[in-house]
């Protein structure tokens, strides 16, 4: 019979264990922001990059006084969640978020958590804008509550195109993807505006994630003479496909997304990368209006910025820019107002469309020049029109 | 150029690793009957390895091929002691427990390597320094590196060694008697825990050299790299019959091939409707596909036991 | 005898109400995210719950099981989400979900059963990641899964115009939606348990033990070898897609990722870790392991906020527990936490 006890043991154990930590009421006069990304496993490294920018803000505008709203002086708190890239720990996270009576959310660093994610912030009636979540779909759940400062997949794949067929004068282009959410999103619409670009895709081929051998697909590829090849996909495949498109010969540009512009990218491929080029959203920090500032803040403090940093520091801004117009923290009046918002930031001129995306969004291209990327050219555009998702 | 010749030395040159990792799978389950799961992780290992020692010296002066065979060296020794550990930690103990305890047991030490690999190691990918020739040539419009070459001829040399030392020496004869039954082996004064741990040791400094082999072809290493190594490995081994060394060399070359021409042509041959995503479907369909309609394998003896 | 039954009867009481009072406490105490977490705790309980008719009751190790969850989770995203416009009502889909799950079950265990357990093994890893490739490669030609992208807003759990999302604290104070969950998870979890306690001491659960311990002998005892293997791998994979409709109702998003072989080895884990065959050791193996990540979660936020940093990656952690966890359980005793008697015959003695 004491067996049957046992079952729920552990979770009235746990239970006790972190009554203490629970959560406790909001003192007066404070202003809860969540942050959520993942903290441990892969991609901690920019998890961790994305908290640092919302923390960077929230102590800023802290140190400068706090925010005063409907005759209050209020403090911000940034509440710094972890979760893991996945999207099961996500919704945990987002419930935590929500039980802890955040004013709004900065995250989360994923599309694939950001969208399981926004269901329960939207149920709470918790804004969310998330600095580095490109998936189309994550705007056009239908929740009033989602928005994001950073160009969608359909803007980065529509710079990209008008870079292959404009610049490059690419006609017969050949796409590659690694059946992941982000890399298959972005070559989806990457083909779809080369296409209308005037373009034909040659040859489309696939990999995965895990996959170090693309010599099979190459060789098809290079049956088909494209003078650009696009992989949708992260740099440990794009660092070795690189290698191999030069051991079979082929002579066409490897063109690729973010998740190719890294350091490592250049690292895996060796010579191999010399000319490749790859799309990062934003200007080059550099070149942002407040850049130079935010990077000697940012750098003084947590160290070199990783990626998305400069945009969930403008978050913070935009969420605290809607609640000042609002004239009040709370989120069911300063929401209407985040939709009219026309923040200039360290990131550029931050307005909204109808879905909760950037009406302009910029992409800056890079090329791998003796073994550094350098930014070759910044494509500005309206947002085209997504597929019908 | 000849799409179809590249194709084929491209499988050709996968395969031949695979054949190498398959060894070490045939070799294990031909005497004790069991799945070493832990293989792949191994090969990763052995890859590892060689990558932190000719890391440590690429800058170090000494000449290339001194660097990379210090490597290789290193790599050998320290996989033939993980496996003889391993099989006296984790698989002894439990060789007469039921059936499923030691392959849990494979399951739950394969876990640990890999994430063993990952805190020492990161979780980056890891990048083989340019210290190899970069040179390659043309037969018939395809190309072959030099690279490719070398893995070939060594694989095939070191195939040639296995099959002579285990058909022709004292110990291929003691290893071969306690396949057939340890009692038996025992009561002609072969020591069987010796055999094994041999066994192991063997086939885990093959895998060494397969995965010194692979990341310097890729150019890479990562601690994740030994799980699908291993299972496309053991689908050779088990397509060219499990428990036979020649039937492991034959489905490693083959499962090269298949995946190969299979990742190259599916799309044209149907119509788009399948294309390259599939690629890994082939070494999973093989092996279902065998173990169905011929269990024993291409080379292997019908033993009604075996599947 | 009557007082036995009596404080029998107390037990079960207090148990009870332990059950029914808990989601409130926690909410009360912790918050909501934690009856969050035990209603994941309750879905993977089921899912270990079919697992262990398949590897506990039968002794077929299968390394795929996953994708009879991905089945479930897929048929009830497919029937109840915008990506075909279809909203069809609980008790259609959940029933189509576990059958679809069960007949992929018999469709994968048919060709194999003859395979000794080893090869078994393999072979059904195989199937998990097939499966898993072709939910994440169906968007092409023809999109029937979406792809990577899976699928989101797929409907709640509802029945009628009760959706167990929305929360009715009007009815009773405290009552959210992941409370909501907890007693329908709850209740269909007791069911499962009764059904696989049921089963255990049942002719088809004998059956099953006596082909476990020796095929040979169970064929020649007059059991039908192929019949009862097969009814295994229908039970263990129906509660498979059980959970997985579940699974997608209270999460509101499948994709592809969800049920990769990681998956398979935890679920793999819970049962070896609370003991084969024992259907309260199973249960306390899938909550134990569905709470060890989060409360290692903890240990990474504890670090973050005290230490500034992570020093040591729970994450990473979390796995290479898992690993050893296996390794030491089938060494030191392979009768799991709670040993279930026969087993514990089974693995104690000193067999050939």
């Amino acid at each position: 019979m004491k067996s049957l006890f046992l079952p729920t043991l552990p979770a009235l154990l746990f239970g006790a264990l972190l009554a203490g930590c629970g959560s406790n009421t909001p003192p007066g006069n404070i202003i809860r922001i969540g942050s959520a990304s993942p903290l441990t496993g892969p991609q901690a490294h920019l998890g961790q990059d994305n908290a640092n920018g919302a923390q960077l803000a929230v102590d800023e505008i802290n140190a400068a006084g706090g925010v005063r709203l409907a005759g209050k002086t209020w403090r911000l708190q940034l509440l710094v969640e972890d979760d893991q890239a996945d999207p099961r720990v996500a919704t945990t996270v987002a419930q935590q978020l929500a039980d802890d009576d955040v004013a709004g959310v900065i995250g989360h660093l994923n599309s694939g958590a950001s969208i399981p994610a926004a269901k329960v912030y939207d149920d709470a009636g918790i804004p969310q804008i998330s600095p580095s979540s490109t998936a189309i779909a994550y705007t056009h759940l239908g929740f009033k509550t989602a928005y994001r400062v950073m160009t969608n997949d359909s803007q980065q794949g529509a710079a990209l195109a008008q870079y292959a067929t404009r610049y490059l004068h690419a006609t017969r282009i050949a796409v590659v993807d690694d059946r992941t959410a982000y890399g298959q999103g972005l070559a989806d619409e990457f083909a779809r505006a080369a296409v209308t670009d005037g373009a034909q895709i040659v040859d489309r081929e696939y990999t995965t994630d895990h996959s170090t051998d693309f010599l099979a697909i190459l060789t098809s590829i290079k049956a088909h003479q494209p003078q650009v090849v696009f992989f949708g996909g992260m740099d440990p495949q794009a660092g070795p496909l690189a290698r191999q498109m030069r051991q079979l010969g082929l002579t066409a540009r490897l063109l690729g997304g973010d998740g190719m512009e890294t350091s490592q990218f250049v690292h895996l491929a060796g010579a191999a990368a010399n000319g490749d080029v790859a799309s990062n959203p934003g200007l080059p920090l550099d070149q942002m209006p407040g850049g130079a500032q935010f990077r000697k803040h940012f750098t003084a403090r947590f160290g070199p910025i990783q990626n998305y940093a400069p945009y969930a520091y403008d978050a913070v801004y935009v969420m605290v820019d809607a609640m000042k117009r609002a004239n009040s923290p709370d989120p069911a009046r300063y929401l209407p107002m985040l939709a009219s918002t026309d923040y200039r930031g360290v990131t550029g001129n931050i307005r909204f469309d109808e879905h909760g995306d950037l009406q302009t969004g910029a992409v800056t291209l890079y090329q791998v020049n003796q073994g550094k990327w350098q930014p070759v050219t910044t494509i500005t555009g309206p947002a085209p029109l997504p597929a019908s998702h | 150029m000849d799409i179809l010749l590249q194709q084929l030395i491209n499988g050709l040159v996968l395969g031949s690793v695979y054949a190498l990792i398959a060894l070490g799978y045939t070799m294990v389950y031909g005497i004790l009957e069991l799945i070493n799961f832990a293989h792949g992780e191994i090969t990763m290992i052995g890859a590892m390895l060689a990558l932190a020692v000719i890391t440590h010296l690429a800058g170090s002066g000494l000449p290339v091929p001194i660097v990379l065979l210090a490597g290789l060296l290193t790599a050998m020794a320290g996989c033939s002691v993980l496996g003889y550990a391993i099989e006296r930690v984790a698989y002894r103990p439990l060789r007469h427990a039921p059936r499923l305890a030691p392959l849990i047991t494979a399951i739950g030490v394969s876990i640990v390597l890999q994430n063993l690999a990952m805190l020492i190691w990161g979780r980056e990918y890891i990048s083989f320094p340019p210290l190899l020739p970069q040179g390659w040539f043309d037969v018939h419009g395809a190309r072959v590196t030099d690279v490719q070459l070398i893995i070939l001829v060594t694989a095939g040399i070191l195939m040639l060694v296995l099959d002579n030392l285990v058909r022709r020496t004292s110990l291929g004869r003691a290893m071969r008697a306690t396949a057939q039954s340890p009692q038996l082996a025992g009561l002609m004064g072969i020591d069987a825990n010796h055999i094994i741990s041999l066994t192991f040791i063997l086939g885990s400094a093959l895998a060494a050299i397969g995965g010194f082999l692979v990341s310097a072809y890729y150019g890479l290493a990562h601690y994740y790299m030994g799980f699908l190594l291993g299972l496309k490995a053991f689908s050779a081994a088990v397509l060219g019959g499990i428990g036979n060394l020649r039937g492991a060399m034959l489905g490693g070359l083959l499962l090269g091939v298949i995946e190969s021409l299979g990742a190259g042509y599916i799309g044209s041959l149907t119509h788009g409707v399948f294309g390259s995503n599939y690629q890994d479907v082939f070494a999973f369909l093989v092996l279902i596909a065998v173990l169905i309609i011929r269990p024993a394998g291409l080379l292997g003896q019908n033993t009604a036991d075996r599947a | 005898m009557s007082h036995s039954r009596r404080s029998a009867w107390s037990t079960y009481a207090a148990l009870a109400i332990g059950l029914l009072a808990l989601p409130f406490l926690l909410q009360a105490g912790i918050g909501r995210s934690w009856v969050r977490i035990i209603d994941m705790a309750l879905l993977y309980s089921m899912l270990a719950l079919g697992l262990n008719i398949v590897v506990g009751y039968a002794g077929l190790l299968d390394l795929g099981y996953i994708a009879f969850y991905a089945v479930g989770a897929y048929v009830y995203a497919l029937l109840d989400s915008p990506q075909f416009g279809l909203h069809w009502p609980l008790w259609a889909v959940l029933p189509i979900g576990a059958a679809c799950a069960g007949l992929s079950g018999v469709l994968l265990g048919a060709p194999t059963l003859r395979l000794r357990g080893d090869y078994l093994a393999i072979v059904t890893l195989g199937f998990g990641e097939i499966i898993r490739i072709f939910l994440n490669n169906l968007n092409e030609p023809v999109n029937i899964t979406n792809g990577p992208q899976g699928i989101c807003l797929i409907d709640s759990v509802h029945l009628g115009t009760f959706s167990f999302s929305h929360n009715h604290t009007t009815m009773l104070p405290g009552l959210t939606g992941p409370v909501q969950y907890y007693y329908l998870f709850l209740a269909l979890t007791l069911l499962v348990m009764f059904i696989a306690l049921r089963l255990q001491d049942s002719r088809v659960g004998r059956a099953w033990a006596a082909i476990r311990e020796d095929e040979l002998a169970a064929a020649a005892s007059g059991i039908h070898l192929r019949n009862f293997k097969l009814l295994a791998f229908a039970m263990g994979a129906t509660f498979g897609g059980l959970a997985g409709g579940l699974f997608a109702g209270f999460q509101g998003f499948v994709s592809p990722e969800s049920f990769n072989l990681m998956e398979s080895v935890m679920i793999l884990c819970m049962i070896v870790l609370g003991g084969m065959g024992n259907v309260y050791g199973v249960v306390l193996g899938a909550i134990t392991l569905t709470v060890l990540p989060e409360a290692l979660r903890m240990l990474g936020d504890w670090q973050l906020n005290h230490l500034g940093h992570v020093i040591v990656d729970p994450n990473d952690l979390r796995m290479l527990i898992f690993g050893l966890a296996l390794v030491a359980m089938m060494l030191i005793r392979p009768a799991g936490l709670i040993r279930s008697r026969r087993h514990q015959r089974e693995y104690a003695g000193d067999r050939p």
